[in-house]
């Protein structure tokens, strides 16, 4: 499957939300994760389901002012 | 000195310094700063993960939860729906629902488009969230936030980085009259004494980025920023004596020669 990753485009043969984290080794405690402009609650990971061209935004916290 | 807390819609702050963490060399200079700021309020930025180099560390593995409350910024929005994105990501990432809301206007001076943060204000205020609103120097428009929901306001002293200091002290004295919400300067802050003298006025606190990773040694600048917001405070409490144009002698004339 297709997926538009923070601007990058990434092949998975994952599922769901939790199963792309788990993949990528990101920790979900940490980050918010978009699935086409839409945010997944966390609860929801496991449940959330991708499809082809999924645009996912995965953010975390960075240094600012 | 009598306890002097700050408390924010229930949460209670031991500093009323909050520190920036963007442009510090690493992590580790981050956290070094901030420990000697002796602050418990610090605010961080939204941003991708990045994704192509998955082992780099993460910001909150440097900062001790128990020990900092984490105000996320919605910087580098320009209008209110990136604004309102951005808040609602940083409550999902789930730190807290503290938002330091920035809906900037202009790219060279960074000031608030204060319209559009009026609106976000009113949205995110009624989603629950604690707005900690960026704004202009504007008593008016300071009331409207407040009206609107936000949980202290926060006027520039200046543009973001510039270290201007407070550029006009008698806007934020007049703010503060007019404010029953905590007032912070956001911006502006240059050094130790802009720090002690927005204190002086009567504000609840400050938030500081630039002054403190923009000093040559920015650990000495986060400890004298400590202290002039601890002395800005206290002379504040301790009332300053009124202005004269005249001299008045402090020794007697009695027992002169």
């Amino acid at each position: 499957m297709n997926l538009k990753v923070n601007g990058e485009d990434y092949q998975t043969l994952k599922e769901t939300v939790a199963g792309l984290l788990q993949e990528m080794e990101i920790q979900s405690g940490r980050v918010a994760v978009e699935v086409n402009l839409k945010i997944i609650k966390k609860a929801d990971y496991d449940n959330a389901r991708l499809s082809e061209g999924d645009v996912i935004e995965i953010v975390n916290f960075v240094g600012g002012g | 000195m009598k306890e002097d807390k700050l408390i924010i819609q229930g949460i209670e702050f031991k500093s009323r310094f909050w520190i920036g963490t963007g442009k510090y060399k690493d992590f580790d200079e981050t956290a070094r700063v901030i420990e000697a700021s002796g602050s418990d309020m610090v605010t961080v930025a939204v941003r991708r993960v990045n994704i192509t180099d998955r082992k780099s560390p993460n910001l909150l593995d440097f900062l001790d939860p128990k020990k900092y409350k984490i105000l996320p910024n919605t910087a580098g929005c320009y209008n209110v729906e990136d604004a309102l994105r951005y808040s609602r990501l940083a409550r999902e990432a789930g730190v807290s629902d503290m938002i330091k809301l920035e809906v900037i206007g202009d790219e060279r001076t960074l000031f608030p488009d204060v319209i559009g943060l009026l609106r976000a204000t009113e949205i995110l205020a009624k989603e629950g969230f604690i707005v900690f609103p960026y704004t202009n120097d504007d008593p008016v428009m300071c009331k409207r936030l407040e009206d609107a929901g936000a949980a202290v306001v926060m006027p520039l002293g200046a543009p973001i980085g510039s270290g201007l200091g407070l550029r006009n002290p008698y806007n934020i004295k007049i703010i503060l009259e007019a404010s029953s919400v905590p007032v912070i300067v956001d911006a502006g802050v240059g050094i130790a004494s802009d720090a002690a003298v927005a204190m002086e006025l009567g504000c609840d606190a400050v938030l500081i980025n630039t002054a403190v990773a923009g000093a040559k040694d920015p650990m000495a600048m986060a400890e004298a920023i400590k202290y002039a917001v601890m002395a800005g405070r206290l002379a504040y409490k301790a009332g300053r004596m009124p202005k004269k144009l005249y001299a008045t002698a402090s020794s007697p004339i009695d027992g002169m020669l």
